[in-house]
């Protein structure tokens, strides 16, 4: 298998983001379940980009969650205007999914393997532990107990959710897809 | 079932209308950035006029921000409260002393400074949102696509950002059906089932949402690569306005708003916070 890392990003590649991102949008909106900790919902749109990113590449990962992200906090999901620091760990999260896309080959009928599990669960520590509560207390001078609280919890919440629902639909998409052709090319 | 409009835009017609879709984005993203930069309460409160000055020249419908409030206030409540809990005394580290009004406990201890502090966030989370709302409140949908890309991000970029915003009614559309079809069978997702069960039956919902997603894009995406898309290096854009004096002149305004915040804040203050207590 030859993939090139970044991925192709043909017209389908590009549509594909557009309309992931605008799926990522409307679970973000509307699947809202509530999480323990205050202003941290349980988010299952991060299934979405882990699995976009998955069959179309980082770049295509990236794009998935930081325009969903950033058009949730346009259209009036986001009640504290446009939180920079978050839709930018968003989209670092959904770059680190896309990493997956290279050791993956969905569209061929292979089931996702570790890598899938293993980038998933990488991207979201780096952009909630790190990226996250970083900009938040360089652009918000936000409490360090605080960010990190919040960005542990988005952690672990964000984690499962990219693992289980990205996992839910990559396993459904890989057992609709036909698997590697019988034919050689002569 | 609850649907969210993306776009209200109508051609008012105002000086804000106007202005090209390249300055509206470029305003947009240098006064956020503005006070982005600091916590001076005096500086926030001007970029708060500014934004509402803004929003006044615009004839933005001030009764919008009425429903808008009220989940801010929960919001800001919530987050200083969760903040005061954690972290009791993070006002007193950054301004360095402390007039008690209640003592808890030794940890839990309210002063001047924690709501002081507290007060500065909130004023910074408020002077950007009229700024945020106006701009998909001012932008023709179809101009922004051409705008972001005015601002030199690369254009298969902004056909993404313009694609999903097309799209986005539609799939709302599909997924309230789908919610009701599920709903229909028994497949409860709303908050009256079980939280366990409330994240198994969205998946339910997931499969079929995603999937005709999917038949979606060759659709599209046929359609695109029969007119040519992607085959050129750049774009021309139909709805793109070029800079006029008047765009000059804004993007000036809000880049010497930006200075000044800058300078208030290296220059002045030197500091993030402006310290009424000393």
């Amino acid at each position: 298998m030859n993939k090139n890392f970044f991925g192709k990003f043909d017209v389908k590649t590009i549509v594909a983001t557009a309309l992931g991102a605008a799926l990522f949008l409307v679970l973000f909106l509307f699947v809202r379940i509530p999480s323990p900790i205050p202003n941290t919902n349980i988010q299952i749109a991060y299934g979405i980009s882990a699995f976009f990113g998955a069959l179309f590449g980082p770049i295509s990962g990236f794009l998935v969650a930081f325009v969903g992200h950033a058009l949730n906090d346009f259209v009036g999901g986001g009640i504290s205007g446009v939180w920079w620091s978050w839709v930018i760990a968003s989209g670092v999260a959904g770059f680190f999914s896309g990493c997956a896309y290279k050791f993956s080959d969905l569209e061929h009928g292979k089931k996702p393997g570790k890598m899938f599990f293993i980038f998933n669960i990488v991207g979201q520590l780096i952009a909630w532990i790190l990226v996250a509560p970083v900009l938040d207390i360089v652009i918000y001078a936000e409490p360090v107990e605080t960010v990190f609280v919040q960005g542990f919890t988005s952690f672990v919440i964000d984690a499962i959710s990219a693992c289980v629902v990205g996992g839910i639909l990559a396993y459904a998409y890989a057992a609709i897809r036909p698997s590697t052709s019988s034919l050689d090319k002569e | 079932m609850r649907e969210i409009k993306v776009f209200s835009y109508v051609d008012k017609g105002t000086i804000i209308h106007k202005l090209s879709g390249v300055s509206k984005v470029l305003c947009f993203l240098i006064l956020t950035f503005a006070s982005m930069f600091t916590y001076d309460l005096r500086v926030l409160l001007v970029l708060t006029m500014i934004s509402l000055i803004i929003s006044y020249l615009a004839k933005f419908p001030f009764g919008r921000y009425k429903a808008f409030l009220l989940y801010f206030a929960i919001f800001a409540l919530v987050n200083s409260i969760l903040n005061f809990l954690l972290a009791p005394t993070y006002g007193v580290e950054i301004f360095g002393s402390a007039h008690v009004i209640y003592r808890f406990n030794d940890f839990y201890v309210l002063t001047q400074e924690e709501l002081y502090y507290q007060l500065c966030k909130i004023i910074k989370f408020l002077s950007i949102i009229p700024i945020g709302m106006l701009l998909f409140y001012s932008i023709h949908p179809s101009e922004l696509a051409s705008s972001l890309n005015g601002i030199k991000v690369p254009y298969k970029a902004c056909t993404v950002f313009a694609l999903a915003l097309r799209y986005f009614p539609d799939i709302q559309k599909d997924y309230n059906n789908i919610n009701l079809a599920q709903q229909a069978r028994g497949i409860d997702s709303s908050k009256k089932a079980s939280l366990s069960k409330r994240i198994k039956n969205t998946s339910k919902i997931l499969i079929p949402l995603v999937f005709s997603t999917l038949d979606r894009v060759e659709l599209i995406s046929n359609a695109m690569e029969l007119r040519g898309y992607g085959k050129a290096k750049s774009r021309t854009w139909y709805s793109y306005r070029p800079l006029q004096k008047r765009d000059y002149l804004a993007i000036l305004f809000c880049t010497l708003v930006f200075m000044a915040v800058l300078f208030m804040r290296f220059a002045v203050v030197k500091n993030l916070f402006w310290n009424p207590f000393i």
